[in-house]
């Protein structure tokens, strides 16, 4: 890994934080832009402009060129079986979404069971918790390990036949705890339900193999790999996209209709991409991919790993930090402070590592339910990223030393 | 801007944060409550506000709640406890001025102007308002229903 020339890519990285170099550890949340994102997006609007799938004239040609070579790259990417199974939106969350509406409106009857788990982010399982709500449906939650991971015989011991799809994310973004999906998918597929997985959390971090896992649906975003904000990937297998209409209706998505409601939508994957869709943002994406690809996510892996065992290690010798996550195999580091044995609420810990430059996560990072399993209120989550270095843990963990109470406080005045 | 040494100030939010006032939520009858989840933090505390006609009676909380929100809920409530409805909402509006870094009346506020600085970590307003607003809203309802 040739972290310094990578880090020349992303210009965000000179910049300070509170008078400090950035040290930017929040990259579960999102993560930074590399220069040829940055350039995608600049070139879309300084030179292609034109919308796509609309015009007759070469600027539009170029964006349709553009915009259906990043279908076709996405779908290389994720190794599905042709373009069209990729359909872009807006994100994970409106992936998840669209999802669960359209199988709970149109392929679920009373009675069914989802299946997902208490590990989850709200976007995978807050849709479904509404659908289960409107409609009789009951949401049943795969029962966690006592480290908090999803196991093949837990879910085994949830599945029955009343379950007709399960929900659930590939690497959970409190722990990073990396699910057996393709267990799972096996197990699920011969009780006949579906399976929809949240790659939010592993499409920036591991090789992504849908037909080799065989999810019947996986969404991803671009921000949390280097990509836009605002634009991710609804997969879907080809026959399960052409069956189900989809949620959403207006420009673009249909070939014809008239004023008796007669209408005829276009094949999948148009159908479903109603309205300009975010093209500089697929575009960036597109850029994404490339950085990425020439970097191997075999590298990105095992260099995040480097970095958590490394923090893992120094953490460990403070004295002062639990980590909740240890085995995870994923650059997630979640961990709590603590002065004198009382636990120093994650929040205040967040905030005094902002005055020393350093960017963390502290909370419940939208997996409320998480809460209960893990018995603290809180925690502060450290993930890593390919631009990330030793240094900058070595400065984390310099600043760790000093995070008591009253230095946590101090930071107000 | 109180010149008041900055290590004290800490102190006294040290001391709120380990041995938090009114920390006990109570069933008796009598009571107001209002429950407050922060959106961007752990912070989820209920405050309670027990009113006889214009005169604050008893004010309790708990809950999760980091440093901020614990020692600022707790010094509100010792601060307004046997004040009128109308004084602590003079004290409340104070306080809120002293956050936003508007002109207040520091005697007014007594212990609670070490907050005068939270703004500098703008993330942590909401810390140091949850309980005092939770406690202003139901001295607001208390009197539309009078």
């Amino acid at each position: 890994m040739e972290t310094e020339k990578i880090r020349k890519d992303f210009p965000i990285l000179s910049r300070t934080m509170s008078g400090h170099p950035l040290i930017y550890f929040d990259n579960g949340a999102t993560t930074l832009k590399p220069q040829p994102v940055i350039d995608a997006v600049v070139n879309y609007y300084t030179y292609l402009g034109a919308n796509a799938h609309r015009g007759d004239y070469e600027m539009s040609a170029q964006v349709d060129s553009a915009y259906e070579g990043a279908r076709k790259k996405t779908a290389n990417y994720l190794n599905a079986s042709c373009p069209e199974e990729i359909i872009f939106n807006s994100g994970s969350s409106e992936g998840l979404n669209q999802v669960a509406l359209m199988l709970t409106q149109q392929m679920l009857e009373p009675g069914d069971v989802i299946l997902s788990d208490e590990s989850e982010h709200a976007s995978s399982v807050l849709p479904w918790m509404h659908a289960c709500k409107e409609h009789n449906y009951t949401l049943e939650y795969i029962p966690l390990d006592n480290e908090g991971k999803i196991t093949v015989e837990n879910f085994k011991k949830a599945l029955h036949p009343k379950v007709k799809v399960v929900c659930l994310a590939q690497v959970s973004n409190v722990l990073g705890f990396t699910a057996p999906i393709k267990e799972i998918v096996r197990l699920a597929h011969e009780q006949g339900a579906l399976v929809v997985v949240d790659g939010a959390q592993s499409t920036p971090h591991l090789p992504i193999d849908v037909q080799d896992l065989d999810v019947d649906f996986f969404v991803f975003s671009a921000h949390k790999m280097c990509g836009p904000t605002g634009v991710g990937v609804l997969y879907g297998k080809k026959s399960l996209l052409d069956q189900l209409e989809p949620i959403f209706y207006g420009g673009e998505s249909n070939a014809r209709f008239n004023r008796c409601g007669s209408l005829i939508l276009k094949d999948t994957p148009l159908k479903y991409e109603s309205g300009t869709q975010p093209i500089e943002g697929v575009l960036g994406l597109s850029a994404a991919i490339d950085y990425i690809e020439s970097i191997g996510k075999e590298n990105i892996h095992a260099y995040e790993m480097e970095l958590k065992r490394y923090f893992i290690e120094k953490g460990k010798q403070l004295g002062n930090i639990h980590f909740y996550n240890e085995n995870a195999e994923s650059g997630i580091c979640t961990f709590n402070v603590f002065d004198n044995g009382q636990m120093i609420p994650s929040q205040d810990v967040a905030s005094y590592l902002n005055t020393k430059g350093i960017a963390v996560r502290s909370g419940t990072h939208c997996a409320k339910m998480l809460v209960d399993v893990l018995q603290v209120p809180g925690t502060c989550r450290a993930s890593f990223y390919f631009y990330n270095t030793k240094d900058e843990i070595d400065r984390l963990i310099e600043a760790l030393k000093e995070a008591t109470l009253e230095n946590c406080i101090n930071i107000f005045f | 801007m109180s010149e008041i040494d900055p290590k004290l100030l800490r102190d006294i939010i040290m001391d709120h944060y380990q041995y938090p006032r009114n920390h006990e939520l109570t069933n008796e009858e009598g009571y107001l409550s209002k429950h407050m989840a922060s959106d961007s933090c752990i912070d989820d505390i209920t405050v309670q506000v027990k009113l006889d006609q214009d005169t604050i009676q008893d004010v309790r909380f708990d809950g999760e709640a980091c440093t901020i929100s614990t020692a600022s809920t707790s010094i509100m409530s010792e601060l307004v406890k046997g004040k009128t409805t109308q004084e602590a909402k003079e004290i409340i509006q104070n306080y809120f001025s002293m956050i936003d870094q508007k002109e207040y009346d520091e005697d007014l506020l007594e212990e609670a102007v070490a907050f005068q600085n939270v703004g500098k970590q703008a993330n942590r307003i909401n810390c140091a308002t949850i309980g005092w607003k939770a406690l202003r809203d139901m001295i607001k309802e208390s009197e539309g229903q009078s």
